[in-house]
């Protein structure tokens, strides 16, 4: 039993790695690239890590990545949201250079292109999200406060991703693409269960750590 | 000849179907339009038609090397009738272009009967959907762009059709 223990967290890492590594390997090889600048091949892999990103989040606030204590989960999340904002305004910044009517069209909703208005609808939630995280203490959001707001919009983000990528034809080779987006759900609806997010009073791992 | 056999419920069915018939007319303007009932109604400006448009493409025998065929026709809204002469600005991000640049762009006129047909090299996926851009901007009838969107990437054709209306 102890060898099966000790083999658990590499496999969990790897299987992580995967998930996200060979969608990006894929995309890598698409022919697709040869016809495509550099500012808009970096925006789409841009989109593409940004989507892995999103995959990470509900693991590490759910605790299933080995090795990580709770409080470095949190911190590591935290820091993932950032990075998440921060390729989200490279994919938008370098589909706009590509082409700005496209990008203008999808940001005011405009868009004849069914997966624009999902896209740029999580945009807003996770920008909202990354400001109100770095604001939480400044404005004196408590912990409950907080999570009232982060989870729908966390729903917001995770619904909004999976729809927006699995509408677009680009470089993303379609199996790993879909199995990137159900590892996204289930990591999301478990989280959401494991934690019981609907309701009112609990205590969660960890709370006296982050009221700190 | 049609027969028509009247029963009760052949009635039942049409005079529902005409009871909602002008429940729609009347309550929904717009749902039902019936200025059009009696002609061909004109083609709408399709949203992002217009994106990265460049006025005045050259009529062109072929855009670049070519493989790939877009086609149509053009027709006068109301009676239908085939436009001949009429140009029509064809662009799109292919394999041997993006959506804006000089060479992604051509233009080429109606036949006698209305139609029209250019050569341009492979359209390829842009902005998440393979889809090309067609734009009649000529004055004598209002201007109409056009962005169909192909079934897959490996299509090797596409249409779009214009029914135009007085500028």
């Amino acid at each position: 039993m102890k060898g099966r223990r000790s083999a658990r967290a590499p496999l969990i890492w790897a299987a992580l790695a995967l998930a996200i590594g060979v969608p990006i390997a894929l995309a890598a090889g698409s022919e697709q690239l040869a016809w495509r600048g550099p500012v808009y091949i970096l925006a789409g892999f841009a989109g593409i890590i940004a989507l892995g990103l999103v995959l990470v989040q509900p693991l590490l606030i759910g605790g299933y990545l080995p090795g990580l204590s709770t409080y470095r989960g949190r911190r590591a999340h935290h820091w993932i949201g950032g990075a998440l904002a921060l390729a989200v305004v490279i994919h938008v910044a370098g589909l706009w250079i590509t082409s700005p009517p496209d990008m203008i069209d999808a940001l005011t909703y405009t868009s004849p292109t069914p997966f624009s208005p999902f896209g740029v609808t999580a945009m807003w939630a996770i920008f909202t999200v990354a400001v109100l995280a770095a604001l939480r203490r400044r404005l004196g959001l408590r912990l409950r406060t907080w999570r009232i707001v982060h989870i729908p919009l966390a729903i917001v983000i995770v619904a909004g991703s999976v729809a927006h990528c699995l509408l677009i034809e680009g470089t993303m080779e379609t199996i790993s693409k879909a199995a990137l987006c159900v590892l996204i759900v289930v990591a999301t609806v478990k989280v959401m269960i494991d934690l019981q997010v609907w309701r009112k009073r609990r205590t969660l791992r960890g709370e006296s750590v982050a009221r700190q | 000849m049609t027969t028509v056999v009247l029963n009760r419920r052949s009635l039942l069915a049409a005079g529902g179907s005409a009871l909602a018939t002008g429940l729609l007319a009347t309550g929904v303007p717009g749902l039902l339009l019936p200025a059009r009932a009696d002609g061909l109604a004109p083609t709408e400006t399709m949203s992002g038609g217009a994106n990265n448009y460049r006025r005045g493409a050259a009529i062109v025998e072929r855009i670049g090397k070519g493989g790939f065929w877009m086609s149509g026709t053009v027709r006068r809204a109301g009676d239908g009738v085939p436009l001949a002469g009429q140009r029509i600005q064809i662009w799109a991000h292919t394999t041997e272009g993006q959506e804006h640049e000089p060479q992604s762009h051509g233009a080429t006129l109606t036949d006698k009967d209305g139609k029209f047909r250019l050569e341009m090299p492979q359209i390829i996926p842009i902005f998440g959907q393979p889809h090309g851009h067609l734009a009649y901007d000529s004055g004598e009838f209002k201007t109409v762009f056009l962005r169909p969107v192909m079934r897959s990437a490996k299509e090797t054709s596409l249409e779009a059709h214009f029914v135009l209306q007085p500028a």
